[in-house]
């Protein structure tokens, strides 16, 4: 049972990541800048696990999970963020949103 | 014949994967953009179990496409309907200089896997059919990788904190509330 090589895994990665990069500088709308970063990191994890795949050592995919956790959390502040924003009645929109001061 | 089956997978879950990726960025409506996410997680998980990668296929649908996007879903219906069209009134420099970045960052990656790893991606290494296996998996955390399982709970908990730090309201904002309702 062989499948596609580790190439292919990793071109399906590549072009994965460059659709997340062009989600996260064409969008406004920092709700979609959010969803686009999951499908960049998403990415890394699938070019991780290929690797892990090549080399026959489980040490890519212990890593994707580090970075599945590490997303969840970065989901949660982002999201409180984007709450916390909203709720002051601000635009939601990344370029009007320019100081940091709440 | 097993190989055959394998491809068709491959192309399809491949497939699904690249075009629910560009619906994210393309649809207007963000409920949309978060469920063709989801679809878009889901089509990877197909792709990680083709690598042999059970535990972390599983791990991905039910912490990424089950937890965190219902957490996406419940805050894009808190905030209400939000479209954003975003590539309304033909291209701008803004966004055309946006795609040529995002294209020259894919010709980058390319580039550089195929100097420096191109002949070295055909030898795939043998594996035992328990290769990714929870067992396994659950093995390494708790001997060679304890330190990042442990340091991974410290994120997870100082990002829960974090949370309801940014979601509870402060006084401040309850007397303006208060006062916006007075008037």
């Amino acid at each position: 049972m062989r499948g596609p090589d580790v190439s292919w895994y990793l071109i399906v990665s590549a072009i994965l990541f460059s659709i997340g990069t062009a989600g996260v500088l064409l969008r406004r709308s920092p709700l979609i800048v959010l969803l686009s970063l999951e499908i960049m990191l998403n990415s890394a994890n699938l070019a991780l696990i290929s690797f892990a795949r090549l080399h026959g050592n489980h040490d890519g995919q212990i890593f994707a999970l580090a970075v599945m956790a590490v997303a969840a959390s970065e989901v949660v502040v982002g999201l409180g963020l984007i709450v916390a924003i909203a709720r002051k009645r601000l635009d939601l929109d990344v370029d009007r949103l320019r100081v940091l001061r709440g | 014949m097993g190989n055959v089956l394998v491809w068709a997978i491959w192309i399809v879950a491949a497939a699904g994967c690249l075009g629910s990726g560009l619906a994210v960025i393309t649809f207007s409506n963000p409920f949309f953009s978060a469920l063709a996410l989801i679809g878009n997680l889901g089509s990877l998980a197909v792709l990680f179990l083709l690598s042999s990668a059970e535990f972390v296929a599983a791990a991905q649908v039910l912490v990424y496409a089950g937890a965190v996007m219902v957490m996406f879903l419940f805050v894009i219906a808190y905030l209400g309907d939000r479209r954003e069209a975003p590539l309304a009134g033909g291209p701008s420099w803004m966004s055309l200089a946006a795609i040529v970045a995002a294209a020259a960052l894919l010709v980058e990656i390319v580039v550089v896997i195929g100097l420096k790893a191109g002949d070295a991606l055909t030898d795939e290494a043998t594996v035992s059919g328990s290769f990714g296996s929870p067992g396994e998996i659950g093995r390494l955390f708790l001997t060679d990788h304890l330190l990042a399982f442990e340091i991974t709970s410290i994120v997870l908990l100082i990002a829960a904190v974090g949370g309801v730090v940014l979601g509870t309201r402060s006084r401040a904002e309850d007397e303006e509330e208060l006062a916006r309702a007075r008037a």
